[in-house]
């Protein structure tokens, strides 16, 4: 212990020396120091807090300044458990710089700590985690396994978040733990909250980041959190999931990719036969897989999207990487706007976007295009961001927008700043390369500029001339004189070089004046820069050999001069010249062929961009910006071949998932025909496959997707508007017709999964609800805003995907239905078929009929008999009608959470006749145990004020693999609040609540027209809600719309005169306040949906539900 | 991930440094040091630099370099963007981000960057959730402290860490409670030599000084959101609001924040509101030039247009000016070339007398005439409107009972107003 302790004060002696060794004048200061380290000593010993706080500022002010103050360890560290909190976080930020260094005193500190880890305050025991970790002794390495592992398991999520925090310390400090630290984050990764999400994956990052098989079931979580994790999470949390995407899911421009490769290919003539060979292949590899994009795959790109708005560029940038490297090309768009508004910001912002940008117009130009005029530089622009903005508006030329370009250029070229002005001269020679219609216009602008006064300008345009003449120099002699008229007077070595070669390469053009310059530049070879040198041994080799007559002793002349040149470079240079050309008789084989040698064509120089292949890093990232890798750069992987298998993600338990994925793929049969346009081919096929066997099913539909992708192609192009929506519409047309031809086909089957997928639909109901969160898209504004077709297309295949994801949420509940005893399960099926009927009749009441039970068929067909007789029979109709034709069922205790036990409930619409302000609440338990469960019964409700329930009575036993309904009764006060109470078994209790959608607080009420008028009238401006909508393409009619209301609130139809107007009309449960509903239709598919309520909360909740049900 | 945090002064003296681990030898500034050197302007200096075992990323601010050390993969606007949130927290303690104040005010910045960041991840940049740590100082409170002998810390543990609104601290009061929203538009434009308009572009910005107390729930409305084409929020505005109805609904933080930015549509036409004449020459002989601006009011919607100020950057060779203007001052600086008129209210009636500047500008003898005209920088000011006619709805609030006093006050500035020559 003694010897320790001397060895550390020795240690601190020793590394307070450099400091003093640091001042200038230490000997004068040296006592001065000295003693007032020994008052700071006598002031922390002092009992007065605000001594010992005057004391640790003046030390931490010495920290900050960076001197050192190791030498007071023993006397701060004894206050680390003072009373006093601003003292205590100075002596944490003592503590924490010195620990390192003094690490047997910092033990000392420790059981303040352990303590603190204990304490009932959530607060103190992060922050004595957070010190506790942040200490670097390694002695205390198990303490703080200990701790973190307990804290990973902590009430509080601040806490665990902190937990997270000192994972990455942790593994800094002993590597060697990072197996215990994995489970942690496995652990933490399986956190809910929106506080850990951001500072686990970081953990994750930086100490398991090839763990992707972690993700797997956090994957859906994380993706749904995102947008509520703060927002350095964020950036973190996308970057890991674009790598976990990369992994996962197929390439969205499978299709495409290949083209391009194709085309590009075809660019080298040479390799002809190996490349048809690949092409080929490639081919055949796109038929045999057509894309279908995963719906977890759909999910991250749309939960992220939003994130494009936020304030913080690095977000913004993180969404931007995530979208052009994950994203189908025509979503990559959206991302090109963000990226401008960055550009407003600072100039290191601007710096580092610019670069990203650089990249991306490389591989998708026409995404920035539109915004060719934001990259214009200003005189004020600092130089980096200049050179930057010149790249990316290089990039950005074409054919079209090249003159305008060129104009920029111009005045760029007069800049002051000439740095700037050669980076411009280099990108103009770029544009003329890359576009051939303005070779000529650029080569004469740069001639021009060879009369500048300023010499780098003139020497820049040489070399950038040089480059272009390559080219075409048949046509350019004149060029070429001129340029040699200019040796004389330009010094910079590069241009020099460049005139020189330019010469030597073509002489016979200028066969008088190539000799002439030779001889002038061996009068001043000496004086010449290494790389003027070596151009002037190449001129004059080339001279002799064309030329020999004329030039034989000059070029003697200068290749005794370069054997005794200092550099050997040229020694070597001009030795292995004058072996070549010059005729001996020991020369070998090689000097027959010097003239081929040296004057061989030389293809011209591509003049690339520096940013091109950059984007093989991941950008945003550090290595896209200093191309090159960095340390911990995670490679972002290539996409698989095949899909990895997708149900990883579903957090299920494996017996389920299976049977649920076979299902999913049947689900992605049925949405094929949507893609195809081409009915004719592939449409029987389709169906046969998708009969027979799931792998050959997805083969057949190649062709229509390859052809599909082609089409999305040219719309992208060309933005005429409406012969695209004239095409969006077609493909609708076509996926009627095929959801017709399948009905016969297969229509058992589709009945089967419209039921479900209405059901999924119903799930997805239930999620916003509870969320807030709307998850489609709504169209509720008829916006004349226009819309790009692209983003209508992709909305499209949006809410497709959709169905496909609420199919997973479906998944979930899928099997909590199946295992319950018969009778049960008849009857759910019976409604689902109805359900189903209803949804198959929206459009095509006819053909659907044929392979279904008459009986079904009938109830279906009477719904919308009953719903078109509403001048009469209106009150009674819906009111019979809602319950058996769109109950939605809701889970309110899942079968896993609930061990066993699994609850739905659903909102029957009867009356509850033990008390009417109260809304009915249909609840039916399942017992998958083995076991039976008894005393079902509610406990402790936890209300908003006002609410009320009315329990179901006790059920005593309810035996395995039973189920049973009951009813209870919530009065919700008009309000979506939830309803939480604990359900109770004899063994255990849950927290459950209830939450209704808004069109279940109402019941209907009957008017007549007059009636409807009058109260209308009553309800007028504040609580008069109006709004535009477009119907969805299934609403073609009355009923469809009738059905669509009564099934999204609980409300009866009012009779009235004109067949252009719906109106229903229902009362509050609990106030009794009157709902009144008025869908009015307009020409095409446009309509106007008016609610009046009092209640407008209710009102407006109402209306944006409606307007859902009806615009889908 | 971020390693280090050095903050060095214009003339290069490294005066603050922080380590969020193990402590990194300030030599490691050699490299910005030479980057610095190399650079010559301080804008120019690469915001990333590379050394052989660190990477540092920088910023520029207020002529503090803020240099932070890196040593593994970081996304670079990471790093930069939490620099800024630096600087901008400094900003809001102590009214100014400068070498004096932060020197002055070391223990708390030192508090400061220890709770911003754990182990070189952000914990807490939020400005609320800081003030309720770390009290900001103020003279009063100096005073209470220094004779009570209390902290600037907080005694309680902030709350909004673990809340999912983290930007507003729960428990605020207010006698009077207020809520002001300021829109701020500034033009962006190139012109060319002839006037005509190369780009022009309206970007604005929502700053509110919301002072209101409870959890209010406040939602703001536009007369006309379609005028907005892209925007970005605070974290506090839900986005799926604006999404499906086009109003901004948000719990605020409290005191001063930016609630959104936004960029006006292109296919709204910019209305451009000064005309510039100018006509800057130099000659061959004699050593001289002339120059002859007049700057007029154009398209202000019939408001007066303040604070105008014409900047030039001269050529290198001119050594002096002697002008005469119509209205303002002009100021020429020959050390650093730059010529600013200021010229103050432009008077939309009198339509016959524009300010004007004219006379003459002496070149370096001897040396050849600059061939480029330097382009002119205007800086502009219009009160109470927004030139893109933007106009707020109405603002409502929920959640709270008191009636707040609101007001909204609306802006027109010159951005990057640029006329080239």
């Amino acid at each position: 212990m003694s010897a320790s302790s001397a060895f550390s004060d020795e240690k601190g002696g020793s590394s307070s020396e450099p400091e003093y060794g640091h001042d200038p004048a230490s000997g004068g200061i040296f006592s001065s120091d000295y003693k007032r380290h020994d008052d700071l000593k006598e002031m922390l010993d002092s009992n007065k807090d605000s001594l010992k706080l005057e004391a640790m500022k003046r030390i931490v002010a010495m920290i900050a300044r960076g001197k050192n103050a190791s030498d007071l360890f023993p006397a701060v560290v004894k206050n680390v458990a003072c009373k006093n909190i601003e003292v205590k976080k100075l002596v944490y930020v003592y503590l924490v710089r010195y620990a390192e260094e003094q690490q047997d005193l910092a033990l000392l500190s420790i059981s303040t700590f352990q303590r603190g880890l204990k304490d009932p305050n959530q607060l103190i025991r992060a922050s004595a985690l957070r010190v506790l970790s942040s200490i670097r002794v390694t002695i205390i390495v198990p303490i703080m396994m200990l701790a973190i592992k307990e804290a990973a398991s902590d009430m509080s999520p601040y806490v665990r978040k902190t937990a997270a925090h000192a994972i990455p310390k942790l593994h800094s400090l002993d590597p060697d733990q990072k197996d215990q630290l994995i489970e942690v984050i496995e652990k933490l990764l399986a956190d809910k909250t929106t506080l850990v999400a951001g500072s686990v994956v970081m953990a994750f990052e930086e100490v398991c980041p090839d763990r992707i098989d972690l993700i797997h079931k956090n994957y859906r979580k994380l993706c749904n959190l995102l947008i509520d994790v703060e927002e350095w999470g964020q950036v973190v949390i996308i970057n890991m999931l674009t790598r976990y995407a990369r992994t996962q899911f197929l390439n969205p421009n499978i299709n495409e990719s290949l083209l391009e490769e194709g085309s590009e290919k075809a660019f080298y003539a040479s390799d002809d036969e190996e490349d048809e060979d690949k092409k080929a292949e490639a081919a055949a590899l796109a038929k045999r897989k057509p894309y279908v994009m995963d719906p977890d795959h759909r999910l991250l790109l749309r939960n992220t999207k939003p994130l494009l708005q936020s304030r913080n560029a690095a977000v913004v940038m993180a969404v931007a990487q995530l979208y052009f490297h994950l994203a189908p090309k025509a979503e990559v768009g959206v991302i090109a706007k963000a990226l401008v508004r960055l550009m407003r910001s600072h100039s290191e912002v601007q710096y580092v976007v610019l670069q990203n940008v650089a990249t991306m117009t490389i591989k998708r130009r026409g995404m920035f295009e539109p915004y060719l005029k934001s990259f214009y530089i200003r005189s004020t622009d600092p130089t980096q961001i200049k050179i930057l903005k010149l790249e990316v508006l290089t990039n950005l030329a074409n054919e079209t927008n090249i003159s305008t370009i060129l104009r920029e250029f111009q005045t760029y070229i007069k800049s002051m700043d000439k740095d700037f002005v050669a980076a411009s001269i280099q990108a103009i020679g770029r544009c003329a390369t890359n576009i051939g219609e303005v070779r000529d216009t650029c080569l004469n602008g740069l001639v021009q500029l060879l009369s500048n006064r300023d010499e780098l300008v003139v020497a820049e345009s040489v070399v950038v001339i040089k480059k272009l003449l390559q080219m075409q120099p048949e046509q350019h002699s004149d060029i070429i004189k001129h340029m040699a008229k200019l040796i004389d007077n330009i010094q910079v070595p590069m241009a020099r070089a460049s005139i020189l070669w330019l010469i030597g390469e073509y002489c016979e053009h200028v066969p008088k004046i190539a000799p002439d310059v030779l001889r002038k530049m061996a009068k001043t070879f000496t004086n010449e820069e290494d790389i003027v040198k070596l151009q002037i041994i190449n001129l004059a080799a080339k001279l002799y050999l064309t030329n020999s007559k004329q030039t034989k002793l000059l070029t003697q002349y200068v290749l005794n001069l370069a054997k005794y040149d200092q550099n050997y470079d040229i020694r070597d240079r001009a030795r292995f010249i004058r072996q070549l050309i010059v005729p001996t008789d020991k020369s070998g084989a090689l000097s027959k062929y010097a003239k081929k040698l040296f004057l061989a064509l030389k293809p011209a120089p591509v003049l690339e961009s520096p940013f091109k292949d950059r984007d093989h890093f991941q950008l945003g990232s550090l290595s896209h910006l200093l191309n090159a890798k960095a340390s911990g750069y995670q490679e972002l992987p290539d996409w698989p071949e095949s899909a990895p298998d997708p149900s990883v993600r579903n957090v299920e338990i494996p017996e389920w998932s299976k049977c649920t994925s076979r299902k999913d793929r049947k689900e992605k049969k049925v949405e094929k025909p949507f893609y195809s346009d081409s009915e004719g081919e592939s449409g029987p096929t389709e169906s046969a496959d998708s009969e027979s066997d799931s792998g050959s099913g997805s083969e057949s539909a190649s062709g229509s997707e390859e052809s599909r992708s082609a089409r999305s192609g040219s719309e992208s192009e060309d933005s005429g508007e409406e012969s695209e929506s004239e095409e969006e519409e077609e493909d609708e047309e076509d996926q009627k017709k095929k959801k017709k031809r399948l009905e016969k086909t297969k229509a058992r089957k589709a009945v089967e999964e419209s039921a479900e997928s209405e059901q999924s639909s119903g799930a997805e109901d239930r999620k916003r609800s509870r969320k807030m969160v709307k998850n489609q898209k709504s169209v509720s504004e008829s916006d004349s805003e226009s819309e790009s077709s692209e983003s209508e297309e992709e909305s499209e295949e949006e809410s497709e995907e959709e169905s496909e994801s609420d199919t997973d949420i479906r998944k979930k509940k899928a099997p909590v239905s199946k295992p319950p005893p018969k009778p049960s399960k008849k009857e759910s099926k019976k409604e689902n078929k109805e359900m189903s009927l209803l949804d198959l009749d929206d459009f095509e009441p006819a053909p659907a009929s044929a392979p279904v039970t008459p009986v079904n068929f009938l109830s279906s067909s009477l719904v919308s008999d009953l719903e078109g007789l509403s001048l009469t029979d209106t009150i009674l109709a819906p009111t019979t009608i809602a319950p058996s034709g769109s109950i939605k069922m809701y889970e309110l205790l899942h079968r896993i959470t609930g061990e066993g036990l699994a609850v739905e409930y659903c909102f029957s619409r009867q009356p509850f006749s033990p008390d009417p302000n109260m809304v009915a609440v249909q609840i039916q338990f399942t017992n998958n145990t083995n076991a039976e469960t008894k005393n079902l019964h509610i406990e402790e409700p936890r209300l908003q004020s006002g609410m009320r329930i009315r329990e179901f009575s006790e059920i005593e036993v309810l035996a395995a693999n039973e189920s049973v309904t009951v009813v209870m009764g919530i009065d919700f006060c008009d309000s979506t609040q939830a309803a939480n109470f604990q359900l109770c078994t004899h063994t255990r209790k849950f927290y459950v609540s209830i939450q209704p959608p808004v069109g279940e607080l109402m019941t209907p009420a009957f008017l007549t027209e007059n009636d409807f008028k009058k109260e209308q009238g009553k309800l007028m401006g504040m609580n008069e809600i109006s709004e535009k909508l477009t119907l969805g393409d299934k609403c073609v009619n009355e009923h469809v719309i009738v059905e669509r209301v009564t099934a999204t609130a609980n409300l009866s139809r009012v009779p009235c005169g004109s067949d252009k107007e719906c109106r229903f009309a229902g009362k509050t449960v609990s106030s009794g306040s009157l709902v009144l509903v008025t869908v009015a239709m307009k020409d095409s598919a446009g309509a106007q949906l008016t609610v009046n309520c009092e209640k407008m909360v209710i009102g407006t909740m109402l209306v944006k539900d409606i307007l859902q049900a009806l615009s889908q | 991930m971020i390693h280090s945090l050095f903050l060095i002064n214009n003339v290069g003296d490294l005066f603050l440094e922080k380590h969020w681990k193990s402590v990194i030898s300030r030599s490691v500034c050699d490299y910005f040091f030479e980057a610095r050197e190399k650079a010559g302007e301080p804008d120019n200096v690469p915001p990333v630099i590379r050394t052989p075992h660190h990477y540092l990323i920088n910023i520029y601010r207020d002529k503090i370099f803020f240099v932070s050390v890196i040593q593994t993969e970081v996304p670079p606007l990471f790093v930069i963007e939490f620099l800024h949130r630096v600087a901008e927290t400094f900003q809001d303690y102590f009214g100014e981000c400068s070498e004096t104040t932060i020197k002055e005010n070391m223990v708390i910045v030192y508090e400061l960057l220890e709770e911003m960041l754990d182990n070189g991840f952000p914990l807490a940049t939020e400005s609320n959730i800081l003030k309720e740590l770390i009290r900001p100082p103020n003279i009063l409170r100096t005073m209470v402290n220094t004779i009570t002998g209390s902290s600037n810390v907080g005694e309680t543990l902030p709350t909004g860490q673990l809340s999912t609104i983290p930007w507003r601290r729960a428990g605020v009061k207010y006698t009077n409670n207020e809520a002001y929203f300021d829109v701020v538009e500034e033009i962006d434009a190139i012109l060319d030599k002839s006037g005509t308009t190369v780009f022009a572009e309206i970007q604005g910005v929502i700053d509110a000084c919301v002072k209101l107390s409870g959890m209010p729930d406040l939602t703001l409305s536009f007369m006309n959101p379609r005028l907005l084409d892209d925007v970005s929020f605070h974290p506090c505005v839900r986005y799926k609001r604006w999404e499906s109805e086009r109003v901004i609904s948000f719990i605020p933080p409290d005191g001063n924040f930016q609630l959104m930015s936004y960029h006006i549509s292109a296919q709204n036409l910019v209305a451009i509101p000064v005309y510039v004449k100018q006509n800057i020459s130099f000659f061959e002989s004699g050593s001289s030039g002339r120059l002859d601006i007049t700057v007029s009011p154009k398209q202000t919607m019939g408001k007066v247009v303040e604070c105008v100020v014409v900047t030039i950057h001269m050529p290198k060779v001119v050594l002096s000016a002697s002008l005469n203007a119509t209205q303002g001052t002009y100021k020429y600086d020959p050390l650093t070339k730059i010529l600013v008129w200021d010229i103050g209210k432009l008077n939309p009636q009198n339509t016959q007398k524009q300010p004007n500047l004219k006379g003459s500008l002496s070149l370096q003898s001897g040396a050849p005439k600059p061939e480029e005209n330097p382009s002119l920088n205007i800086d502009l000011k219009i009160q109470q409107l927004a030139i893109s006619g933007l106009k707020v709805n109405r603002l409502d609030m929920y959640g709270e009972k008191y009636k707040p006093f609101k007001g909204v006050k609306y802006v027109t500035k010159a951005g990057k107003f640029q006329v080239r020559t």
